[in-house]
């Protein structure tokens, strides 16, 4: 087995911190001893492997995977780009999973009571492996803002979860996509846990003409960027050795 | 100033929120879209060892099971061995070493089956006692948090073990490791994730 070359140290500056009073839920649940860092192993720089044989061809369409008698109501969307590494280069060959609310803000989840109807023809998940250049795209409907339960007046701004892999399982990451222009982006709880506004632009997606198709579907680019890679092997001597 | 570096910046992290079941375990959510969804087999049916259940709680800073809750597991095989390019080698047919693990909406229990995994070489030839990876997300949580699950009836090697080693107070150590027992005749390792207050289990930055 090679000796393994580890990732670059995470920039936890650039993450929202685990306690954020103004993120309620996170108060009881983020850890109030600091993270024991770890050198990599084996263990970090390995993760599970995924291929086609995994996703069927429409789970990338929220259009149709779900649909029963039509199409699902909203604004019809392309979600379009590439899951590149802090070096730069296209992670290929990695799974996408999304998930979002329908174009009222309504989630189909049984633990979700808002008001706005559930829309037969939406599931709203899908998933997809990028390509050999880190490519991958979605077609959806533009979800909703919704209300939810903070302050008696929070809104969440329109967006879609994300979950992606990488190639090893320090890699590992879930966040949110949102929308260029959104006026409720500045007023959330959960996107202001996010201190650095720089940060905050790197999950606005922005709206892609270029990939647009007339007279159809809208687009949005987003591109994702997982942790890099040393390109030199050399391991520290361990310490007290 | 000198030249740019030219490296991107990872993207940031958001919480998972409360509808993670939608995106990655839509049967729970309560809906059937997927031909089938990933990481319910962890191990598939050719994987050697010793066939093992795990179950616990994720218990938050009040003392209360949180129940919205999504694991993820990241282990070897028994051999040692990880499903991956530089995983150490070949694992068993159908055997991926990863699944998702969710809680019970009203108990805030969890469980999954797997085999118990071997030894794995750490760095710099050190060996790493039998461990699971667990990477835990859920409302509340705005970055995951990465923890590993060792073995009680592995004494041995945990006293050898690097990483265990590497923490500071030994009365920490013990929130990493996973209790033994038998229901039914099936092994069966109970290990509580506390993500904060009395006995909070140590997690690291990976």
């Amino acid at each position: 087995m090679t000796k393994p070359a580890e990732y670059y140290q995470r920039d936890r500056n650039r993450h929202p911190p685990a306690f954020t009073p103004t993120y309620k839920t996170s108060v009881a649940r983020s850890p109030r001893y600091s993270l024991i860092s770890l050198e990599q192993s084996a263990s970090e720089i390995t993760g599970p492997v995924f291929g086609h044989n995994d996703i069927a061809a429409l789970d990338h369409d929220l259009i149709r995977n779900y649909a029963k008698d039509g199409d699902p109501v909203g604004e019809r969307i392309i979600v379009h780009g590439r899951v590149l590494d802090e070096n730069a280069r296209p992670v290929p060959n990695t799974l996408v999973e999304i998930w979002q609310a329908n174009a009222g803000g309504r989630y189909r989840h049984k633990k979700d009571t808002y008001l706005a109807p559930i829309d037969p023809n939406f599931g709203g998940c899908g998933r997809t492996l990028t390509d050999e250049n880190g490519y991958y795209f979605f077609r959806t409907v533009k979800p909703g803002a919704y209300p939810w339960r903070n302050m008696v007046n929070n809104w969440r701004p329109a967006h879609i979860h994300f979950s992606v892999f990488g190639a090893s399982f320090c890699q590992r990451l879930i966040t949110q996509l949102y929308f260029e222009g959104d006026p409720l982006i500045p007023l959330c709880p959960i996107v202001q846990t996010i201190p650095d506004p720089d940060a905050i632009d790197q999950l606005t997606a922005r709206l892609d003409m270029n990939a647009t198709i007339p007279l159809d579907t809208i687009a949005y680019k987003f591109d994702i960027v997982l942790r890099g890679r040393r390109s030199t092997l050399f391991e520290n001597r361990l310490e007290g050795n | 100033m000198g030249q740019t570096l030219d490296y991107l910046k990872e993207t940031p992290s958001q919480t998972a929120g409360p509808y993670v079941h939608i995106g990655l375990a839509p049967g729970a959510a309560g809906f059937d879209i997927y031909d089938h969804e990933l990481g319910w087999d962890i191990v598939g049916p050719n994987a050697k060892g010793e066939r093992i259940r795990i179950e616990g709680r994720v218990i938050d800073g009040t003392g209360a099971p949180i129940k919205d809750v999504m694991l993820e597991a990241w282990q070897a095989n028994a051999a040692g061995i990880y499903a991956h390019p530089e995983g150490g080698g070949d694992v068993e047919d159908g055997f991926r070493g990863w699944g998702r693990v969710i809680t019970d909406f009203a108990s805030g229990e969890w469980a999954f089956d797997t085999v118990k995994p071997g030894p794995v070489t750490g760095r710099c030839g050190t060996v790493m006692a039998p461990h699971i990876n667990l990477w835990i997300v859920a409302r509340g949580i705005n970055i995951g948090l990465n923890t590993r699950m060792y073995f009680d009836d592995e004494a041995e090697a945990n006293a050898k073990d690097p990483v265990i080693n590497l923490i500071e107070w030994e009365n920490r150590r013990q929130t990493l490791i996973a209790t033994r027992g038998t229901r039914d005749g099936q092994v069966v390792y109970r290990f509580d994730i506390r993500i904060q207050g009395d006995n909070e289990t140590v997690f690291f930055d990976i």
